[in-house]
């Protein structure tokens, strides 16, 4: 009985990692449609990554271990995270590992890693991006915990497969709270990767750019493993938004039957079809802000989680 | 019968006057329509005074000796307005300021005012009375901006929002009271917003919801009474306005919006059993009082002095109906009557006065007895009355509100004596120079029509001198009813 | 489950809308969005009021739903897009708003008003009573939104916001005012809109910009 769990895990990690190359592929895909643009192949993410393997890594003299290592920290920490997320079930073993508060400071941590190693080699843009990714991950957080905070008045936990379960209790209702936290949930999604009203992950304008200039010294491999890493934080954040918002379809019980894991893997690819053109629709539509005005869309993202807890206390279903 | 007089004759006005304003008739139309309403107006005061208070159209309009009285005001102010503006606007058509289709424009808002007052003044239905309002300042904004000028545009959007926003304030105490009030009276036959029926249920109203109600009426309707601090926009919409928008301002909207304020409180004392309402009153009474007062001082235009000077009065008529009890809501009432008449009168004089001398700044003004008699003394005597000067009226009424608040709150007496003083030194410092002196102003190109000053100036002093027992024991009648 | 059962959840979760819209008002700057905004918060009314009136089964509340429709989603952000052309503000927008304030400021307008309605919605027996408190706070939003702007046209979009607030507050509070009163209303609004655009001409005309700081002469001195 164990084993299965432990199999099935495993699986899902595999999948993660599978999928979100393709996951960004799609947005892409998505965002040249609405651009008019002619779109590039689902496949450019895969092709780009084995071209990028295939290459011998140049390294700066001055590198030092930390910037060796980082990429794979990196990339172990996303899969880590990808674990402990219920993207497909809610009781596998990593599942229970950590609560959501925790996989913030899993994203932090890794968060810390990319900066430190953006200033390791000491060039101007690598300091300059490590500043402001920090910047953006620091005003980014609080307002992600009161998103969270929000989900834990609703159901009493902050852990992730506890929340999964006591919406799929009353699966009728949608808390009002829960609209403002959505929002302000994918406003913190949009600053946290690296997306358009805050970075634009398509150029390498050099004033603008927060993530890009962070992984500026990169090469070959280590790149390859950063964007990797990059794509798998943008899968997870939007399990984590499925985990709060949509847990529709994800499976509560990872020892089940084979047709509930099937209809979870649907269900989720299903959902990150739709998510990915809607995230598409968001950057089409909107410009990038300047970097001075980050903070201020940020600050409404965590007025706007402050007011979905509000909201709750006035309007809110009494659950549980 | 004469209630639907009242009301319809000003719209039939508006019709018309909306279609032939423009012409060269067009103000002695905008006065016929005024007498008739007034004699429209005199008949239903007559019937009121002798078969008491009359119910109408399922209850929909009520008429008792509070409002009655305010009617007959208004009709009579309108009237005579009418008759001052006729010369007024042509001395303005002369000097280039207005076209004849300003003027049309002009006289059916005129008569839109009219009629929108009037049916505040006569609803019984809460929420119509709030409609009313609305429309009310809706057709002011037009008549304050009328000389599109860019103090005037400025005076009239001020206005606007922030008697929109106010008033937006006094919708939402309205939708509080029915939603009280549909507890108590039920939804059917769309009674629970008649004054009326939830003046003999307001024991039953849910008391909490009626103080909250109650909040935001005083803040929405006192910020078309003038009540500070809410009253920015009132020197402003006076001094740019032409004179007689000002002088209706002053003489009738503002009483209007006082009207509908004291019937909320009488609704909502009953219901709370508390004195709450009544303080909440005084307190903004006097703060207005006061602070006119010393915003006196400060004025250069005349037209913006006796605007300061209406909200002063407003403030002590609004304390005075605080103050509450027969002797106080008589002195109100009478306080109201006399300063509608003598605030008028007084912007009739002062309009001529600015005509004259092509500013409305008082230091262009100067000499009046001088080169105008009449408009001097027009403006000497009317500043005397409103100053409480005695024998005029505002003398008796003044007097009796000081006398009663010394015995019900000692200590408000020192605080209105200082305001009635520091407005008396005020406003003769200013009016004096302007009354004498030498003057080099030429004469008006058409004969100002200051009867209507003189009568209302003698009314006025009649009432400071004799009251008649017929008005008294009706001004008694209707304190009663106000509680 | 009755229907009864999903009415409340699904009115609760329109007045959250509407509360959000209001919010993202405030955080526009460009005056044309906010047109944009107006029509939808026109639009999340009516199909509250709509869901007020089917769960109530009373006849007026589809009266004033199709106003609704009719005046806050079709019309007066018609008449306000072709003003905002015909003025030639398509690229207006504010530009001295301090914005995360602004919404600080909103945020404890909100508590203030669900503190004030608190006791009052206890004592509602409507269906809808948890939301006069949204109601509350979307009138003193948008109030707050006519006090921190400049311009003539967010102005009045302001205004007209906040007569939604209060068109919310009487369905949720009391199923609607009497129709004739609401018919006032609504003539008010319009009448009122119509003298607004007028002036923005005029405004225009005489300041050569619908800049409201240029209207601030008039002052105590």
């Amino acid at each position: 009985m164990r084993d299965i769990t432990v199999v099935r895990q495993f699986g899902e990690v595999v999948l993660a990692i599978a999928i979100a190359p393709l996951f960004v592929g799609w947005i892409a895909q998505c965002r040249a449609w609405m651009q008019n643009r002619s779109a590039p192949l689902l496949r450019q993410t895969y092709r780009m990554l084995r071209k990028l393997f295939d290459k011998d890594a140049a390294m700066a003299a001055t590198a030092s271990p930390l910037f060796r290592t980082t990429p794979y920290i990196l990339f172990g920490t996303m899969v880590l995270a990808a674990a402990i997320i219920p993207s497909l079930a809610t009781d596998l073993p990593f599942a229970h590992a950590a609560d959501a508060i925790a996989l913030i400071g899993l994203f932090a941590t890794a968060r810390v890693f990319l900066s430190l190693a953006a200033m390791d080699i000491g060039t101007a843009f690598g300091t300059m991006g490590a500043r402001r990714e920090m910047m953006v991950g620091f005003l980014a957080e609080p307002a992600l915990l009161m998103v969270l905070f929000n989900a834990f008045l609703l159901y009493g936990s902050t852990a992730l497969p506890s929340l999964v379960d006591g919406y799929r209790a009353h699966p009728t209702v949608i808390d009002p709270s829960a609209i403002f936290a959505a929002v302000a949930f994918v406003m913190v999604l949009l600053a946290e990767n690296a997306r358009i009203p805050i970075d634009n992950p398509a150029t390498h304008l050099e004033l603008t750019m927060i993530h890009e200039a962070a992984l500026l010294e990169y090469s070959a491999r280590h790149l390859a493993l950063l964007e990797w890493a990059s794509g798998l934080k943008l899968f997870n954040y939007a399990c984590i938004g499925f985990a709060l918002f949509l847990p529709w379809g994800i499976a509560t019980n990872g020892a089940d039957s084979g047709t509930a894991l099937l209809i979870s893997i649907a269900a989720l690819l299903a959902k990150l079809v739709v998510a990915g053109a809607a995230l598409a629709l968001v950057e089409s539509l909107s410009a990038k802000l300047r970097i001075f005005r980050a903070p201020e869309f940020l600050a409404m993202a965590f007025l706007l989680a402050v007011l979905g807890l509000l909201v709750h206390l006035l309007l809110g279903t009494k659950l549980a | 019968m004469e209630l639907l007089a009242v009301l319809a004759l000003p719209l039939l006005g508006f019709l018309l006057l909306a279609l032939f304003g423009a012409k060269r008739a067009a103000p002695e139309l905008n006065i016929a329509v005024s007498f008739a309403t007034l004699l429209a107006a005199a008949l239903l005061v007559l019937r009121v005074e002798l078969h008491g208070p009359i119910l109408v159209w399922h209850d929909q309009f009520f008429v008792d000796a509070f409002n009655v009285f305010l009617v007959g005001l208004t009709a009579f102010v309108g009237f005579t307005t009418a008759l001052f503006s006729r010369p007024y606007m042509r001395i303005e058509e002369f000097h280039g300021r207005l076209t004849p289709q300003r003027l049309r424009l002009y006289h059916a808002m005129y008569q839109l005012f009219m009629a929108a007052m009037l049916l505040a003044l006569l609803t019984n239905n809460m929420g119509l009375l709030w409609v009313a309002m609305e429309a009310a300042t809706l057709s002011t904004v037009l008549l304050v901006s009328l000389y599109r000028t860019r103090a005037s545009l400025e005076a009239a959007w001020k206005y606007f929002i922030l008697c929109g926003v106010g008033i937006a304030q006094a919708l939402f105490g309205t939708i509080l009271l029915y939603f009280a009030a549909e507890k108590a009276l039920g939804r059917e036959g769309m009674t629970a917003l008649l004054w009326t029926h939830l003046n003999t249920v307001k024991g039953q109203l849910e008391p909490r919801v009626l103080g909250l109600a109650f909040v935001f009426l005083l803040v929405g309707y006192g910020t078309k009474v003038g009540l500070a601090p809410l009253h920015n926009w009132l020197p402003d919409a006076h001094a740019e306005g032409p004179t007689p928008v000002s002088a209706v301002l002053s003489g009738l909207l503002l009483n209007v919006a006082l009207y509908a304020v004291v019937r909320c409180k009488v609704l909502v004392e009953g219901s709370i059993g508390s004195q709450l309402p009544s303080r909440m009153l005084m307190a903004f009474g006097l703060l207005s009082a006061v602070l006119a007062a010393f915003f006196l001082w400060r004025q250069k235009d005349i037209k913006r002095l006796f605007g300061y000077s209406s909200i002063e009065h407003m403030g002590i008529i609004t304390f005075a109906f605080g103050l509450g009890g027969p002797v106080a809501n008589f002195a109100a009432m009478l306080h109201m009557t006399v300063h509608s008449l003598t605030k008028s009168s007084i912007f009739f004089t002062a309009g001529h006065a600015s005509q004259k001398a092509g500013t409305q700044q008082m230091d262009g003004i100067r000499g009046l007895l001088d080169t105008n008699p009449t408009i001097g003394w027009g403006l000497l005597l009317g500043s005397f009355a409103i100053l409480g000067m005695p024998p005029f009226g505002v003398f008796a009424s003044e007097f009796l509100i000081l006398t009663t608040a010394m015995r019900v709150h000692p200590w408000t007496t020192p605080l209105l004596l200082i305001a009635l003083g520091v407005a008396f030194a005020a406003i003769f410092a200013r009016v004096q120079p302007m009354v004498f002196g030498d003057s080099e102003a030429k004469p008006l190109p058409h004969s100002p029509a200051l009867v209507p000053v003189f009568i209302h100036l003698a009314i006025v002093l009649t009432l400071g001198v004799y009251m008649p027992p017929a008005l008294a024991g009706w001004y008694r009648a209707a304190a009663r009813l106000i509680g | 489950m009755t229907a009864h059962a999903y009415t409340v959840p699904i009115l609760n979760l329109l007045a959250a809308c509407l509360l959000l819209i209001s919010f993202a008002m405030l955080s526009r700057r460009r005056t044309q969005r906010l047109v944009t905004l107006f029509a939808w918060q026109g639009t999340i009314l009516f199909l509250s009021t709509c869901l007020v009136a089917y769960s109530s089964g009373l006849r007026e509340i589809y009266y004033s739903a199709a106003l609704t429709l009719l005046l806050k989603v079709i019309g007066l952000p018609l008449i306000l897009h072709r003003l905002i052309y015909r003025l030639g503000a398509q690229w207006d927008s504010e530009t001295v708003v301090n914005i995360p304030l602004t919404m600080l400021v909103g945020l404890v307008l909100v508590i203030f008003a669900f503190g004030l309605a608190q006791p009052i919605s206890m004592m509602a027996t409507t269906i809808t009573r948890n939301t006069l408190g949204i109601a509350l706070a979307v009138i003193l939003l948008s109030f707050l939104m006519m006090i921190t702007r400049r311009k003539a046209v967010t102005q009045v979009i302001g205004f007209l916001a906040m007569e939604n607030g209060l068109f919310f507050a009487a369905t949720s509070a009391t199923y609607g005012m009497p129709m004739v009163v609401e018919l006032g209303i609504a003539l008010d609004l319009l009448v009122g809109v119509f003298i607004l655009g007028l002036f923005f001409f005029q405004i225009r005309e005489q300041f050569e910009s619908l800049d409201l700081s240029n209207l601030e002469s008039l002052k105590e001195d």
